[in-house]
């Protein structure tokens, strides 16, 4: 028994010190620095907990909870992705008056939520981290409460979501009634294609995970929220849940959906061609830099799902590359957002970055390498994200997917090129604000760095994604 | 040899850029041109060690470097042969020339310029030495952002439109050409050429990847019907950039059919050959009497760059010794007779700002230096005997006289063409008389646009007489080329 809780350390952790800031927050007052530090400084020991915990796989509570190499690699994934995110949105939540002390406990939640999304061996566990999940992230889209965008973002968010957790729900009852277990291992056993009702189950499975991670067509919340909610909180939405969705549809995709490859296959596959036209073509006239990122990240989530729609291992360890670099850009891209500012408001449309380059010479270089690196240029990272998910692709012979995706690849830097011209080629309007905010800075030095150096190693995440799978 | 010679080659310029961001800010920018020049004269200088000690009686790829990159998948993998160490030197012969330019041409950003030439520098040096195809694509894609970055900030009036323009259509046809690059990998389980010219690839596949390959190659090369991007981008971007795309962005089309498209795909090449012809011939004839039209200098000058593409193009594929020797040389003296005629329109621009034909003329009277070299380079394009120029359009000619009349007498009509557009460019820029006032207050050529023509003018002539060095260094490379293509013909 001692042995199972040292297994789930992490989570352990996590709630405790959640309940602990939470104490905190309610008895001191003015207490949101010191929460706000303190979730700091838990994520980073939940980090060093799980880089010490050991990588072999164990099963615990009935085989209901995993512990391995994959679901350590996103835990870390997703504690490393909300430490930049919210340290550097930290400024941002102050001067727009967020600074609530519920604020990072609720994100704290969420993430406790994804740890349990990602170790999942089973329904039931799976479908109460995917609700802690998305409970949290109703409220953080809503937090701004006073301002009708942000709470209209939130409800929009919340029915919809709670219509396809809905359906999540029917699909795992119709499953666990077709294959006659909740567990995964066992599903996968049971699972075949003959037995018609559990793949009708696994439609409704997959329409929940795919307005999780919003592909095409379940995308319609994404750019409503994006623009609505406050921009601390949209970048989180952008970068963290999409890990932990993504995650979990290659989860289900590799135990329980296993033996119905050809049957899920073309689902995902119309879900990636889909979301990537649809990302490219949209984009093209969105004014507003969120919006155009929410866009964006429908078309990079189609890529995505280009990767897992090989079904095959090395699929899926592009799509988790995809994943990696897509949260490393999306981090740099948001951060520069949170240096736009001027006499206190903060700038989100595409017009006020005009001739930014003259005036903020650097801040234009990270986005000029951000940009492109999300348009897939070499010798950018985003161009290895997508190589490697076009070699998994074309590895299984799938030439019409590979072609689409290029093409769109195109098309989407279409509009990458027209902020890059307003930044470049137009004329400057504003000045901005820049010095005051370090942690931003340091995000999109660190996104940079990594997207510009990723070419001379490009085999590191490669190694430890592949050693995911080994096991 | 040991020390990785191509890598520092390579990455010199890269390296060098960095230095240019540190360097102090000063009003007139002289400290980032010093560094610039000295470093792009430095690799100037290792490329000609580099051609001084390459042997070129073999055509093995030598000074290879071979590096594991992305683990059991693809090699860092770089080499020379006689022909890739010619595109080397005219590289890095180009850039100086550049840079130089920039002193008059470029009056906002200087440092930011410069940064971009260097780095672009690094990616053209790239894509020559790559013997890996992934590589070979990086440094091939990443080139556009550097040269999207100089078109879109320091060009003309629709800068904008023949930015984007220039980099959509380049990276439209690429991307096919990646897709071939993986297929490619699944195929042979490599991508490193060297092992795909050992292994040859299956029959059934190579057309369909042949056409990926050049639907890339004939975007960049560019071949009609998707040259339309160059004369935009030629006319809006700044003089150096425009030097940039003639001499050397132009070349990696053909060094990419040279070195992909004929050994890899030995049979689609051949299948595809009544192709090409038909875009070459329509490529000379028709652009260059577009060419005929134009109002605007540097138009005129980018619709002669397609033309002149033709004759490369068609040379290679005659695949006879000559006509591949030709076409070598004449993109090696295209690359110097183009950015020459680019610098002579950029030296009256920096002075009147036009590049309308009908606002000069009569330059003789007034600006002598300037117009005798622009006379020389004027003739050189149009392929005079005595330039270099007339010895590349005379092999790919004789080349295609060996494999299709009908061909070889249509290209021959296009050399009259070309020598009438030139001409008449000339008689109304250089002769006649002043249709401006301004014109009888224009300076002389300055002393460092001296130096950038009379150098280039010197080896135009140098290799119209000469063509010696040149000839020998890719001699062998074509040699064992053309054989091994026909001894892949045979055998199947």
């Amino acid at each position: 028994m001692i042995n199972n809780l040292n297994i789930m350390l992490p989570e352990i952790f996590l709630s405790l010190s959640i309940f602990s800031v939470l104490m905190i927050g309610v008895f001191i007052k003015n207490s949101f620095n010191i929460v706000f530090n303190l979730t700091s400084l838990i994520i980073v020991v939940a980090v060093a907990i799980i880089l010490s915990s050991p990588n072999n796989v164990e099963k615990i509570f009935l085989n209901s909870f995993t512990r391995d190499a994959f679901s350590n690699y996103f835990k870390i994934l997703i504690l490393l992705s909300s430490l930049f995110v919210i340290n550097s949105s930290k400024n941002f939540i102050i001067d727009n008056k967020l600074d609530k002390f519920e604020y990072p406990i609720i994100i704290l939640l969420s993430i406790l939520g994804m740890f349990f999304m990602v170790s999942a061996n089973d329904l039931i566990l799976f479908y109460l981290g995917l609700e802690l999940q998305s409970l949290s992230l109703y409220i953080l889209a809503s937090i701004d409460r006073d301002n009708l965008r942000s709470t209209e973002s939130g409800i929009k968010y919340f029915v919809l979501s709670a219509l396809s957790s809905g359906l999540l729900l029917y699909g795992c009852s119709l499953l666990y009634g077709f294959t006659g277990s909740t567990n995964f291992d066992f599903i996968a056993v049971e699972l075949t294609k003959e037995n018609t009702g559990a793949v009708f189950a696994m439609v409704f499975i997959l329409v929940g995970l795919a307005f999780k991670v919003s592909a095409v067509p379940f995308h319609m919340w994404t750019p409503d929220v994006y623009e609505g909610a406050p921009t601390s909180i949209t970048s989180y939405f952008a970068v963290v849940p999409k890990v932990a969705g993504l995650a979990l549809l290659i989860k289900f995709m590799f135990i329980p959906f296993s033996n119905i490859l050809l049957e899920w296959q073309t689902i995902i596959i119309f879900l990636s061609i889909a979301s990537m036209i649809l990302g490219a073509v949209a984009a093209m006239i969105q004014k507003n830099f969120k919006r155009l990122l929410a866009y964006s990240s429908i078309g990079h989530i189609g890529y995505a799902l280009a990767g897992v729609a090989t079904g095959s291992v090395s699929g899926y360890e592009s799509a988790i590359v995809y994943i990696s670099i897509y949260v490393i850009m999306n981090i740099g891209a948001f951060s520069c957002l949170y240096l736009l500012k001027k006499d206190g408001k903060y700038k989100e449309n595409i017009s006020d970055l005009s001739g930014v380059s003259k005036k903020h010479p650097l801040l234009a270089i990270s986005l000029l390498i951000i940009l492109f690196s999300l348009a897939g240029v070499p010798p950018l990272g985003g161009f290895f994200a997508k190589f490697y998910v076009f070699v998994a692709v074309l590895e299984r012979e799938m030439y019409a997917l590979a072609i689409i995706g290029l093409l769109t690849t195109v098309m989407s830097a279409f509009y990458y090129l027209k902020i890059i011209k307003t930044i470049y080629f137009d004329d400057s309007l504003i000045t901005f604000e820049l010095t005051k905010n370090k942690t931003a800075q340091v995000s999109i030095f660190t996104s940079c760095m990594i997207l510009v150096t990723f070419f001379l190693y490009p085999s590191v995440l490669n190694n430890i994604v592949n050693s995911l799978f080994a096991s | 040899m040991n020390f990785p010679i191509l890598s520092t080659l390579i990455f010199l310029p890269l390296v060098s850029s960095f230095f240019i961001i540190l360097s102090r800010e000063k009003k007139n920018n002289y400290s980032s041109i010093y560094i610039s020049l000295f470093s792009s004269i430095a690799t100037f200088f290792l490329s000609l060690f580099l051609w001084y000690s390459l042997d070129i009686n073999t055509s093995d790829f030598q000074f290879v470097e071979d590096k594991s990159w992305i683990n059991n998948f693809i090699k860092f993998k770089l080499g020379v042969d006689g022909i890739s160490i010619l595109f080397i030197v005219l590289t890095t012969f180009i850039t100086p020339i550049c840079i130089i330019s920039c002193i008059n041409s470029v009056k906002v950003r200087v440092k930011e310029f410069l940064i971009a030439i260097l780095i672009l520098e690094t990616f053209m040096i790239g894509v020559f030495c790559s013997l890996d195809l992934v590589i070979f694509y990086l440094f091939f894609e990443a080139g556009l952002i550097p040269m999207f970055l100089i078109i879109g900030v320091w060009g003309g009036p629709r800068r904008v439109y023949s930015a984007f323009k220039f980099f959509l259509f380049t990276l439209l046809g690429s991307v096919l050409m990646l897709v071939a690059i993986i297929v490619i990998y699944w195929l042979t389980g490599t991508t490193d050429i060297t092992q795909i010219y050992e292994l040859k690839i299956p029959k059934e596949y190579q057309n369909i990847l042949w056409l990926a390959f050049f639907s890339s190659f004939a975007v960049k090369m560019p071949m009609w019907p998707v040259h339309t991007w160059l004369p935009d981008a030629h006319v809006e971007a700044p003089t150096a950039g425009s030097v940039i795309l003639a001499a050397i962005l132009l070349k990696m089309a053909g060094y990419g059919f040279l070195r992909f498209s004929i050994p890899m795909f030995p049979v689609a090449s051949e299948y595809f050959t009544p192709l090409i012809y038909t875009l070459s011939i329509i490529a000379i004839i028709y652009t260059s009497l577009v060419a005929l039209m134009q109002d605007d200098m540097k138009k005129l000058i980018a619709y002669s760059s397609v033309a002149h593409m033709g004759y490369v193009t068609l040379g290679i594929f005659t695949l006879t010794k000559q006509g591949i020797e030709g076409s070598i040389y004449q993109m090696i003296s295209h690359g110097l007779i183009s950015a020459a005629l680019f610098l002579c329109v950029g030296v009256v621009y920096d002075r009147l700002h036009s590049r309308m034909i009908s606002t000069y003329g009569g330059l003789v009277n007034y600006i002598p230096k300037y117009s005798f070299l622009f006379l020389i380079f004027a003739l050189a394009a149009l392929g005079l005997p005595g330039t270099s120029g007339f010895l590349g359009e005379f092999l790919v000619l004789t080349g295609t006289f060996q494999k299709s009349y009908l061909a070889a007498m249509l290209a021959t009509f296009g050399v009259v063409l070309g020598a009438a557009y030139m001409l008449w460019l000339t008689k109304r820029v250089i002769f006649g008389f002043a249709n401006n006032s301004e014109i009888k207050n224009l300076n002389d050529i300055n002393r460092s646009e001296i130096i950038m023509l009379v150098t280039l003018a010197f080896l135009i002539l140098f290799f119209g007489f000469y063509p010696l060095p040149i000839m020998e260094t890719f001699s062998v490379s074509v040699n064992s080329l053309i054989s091994n293509y026909e001894t892949a013909l045979t055998s199947n």
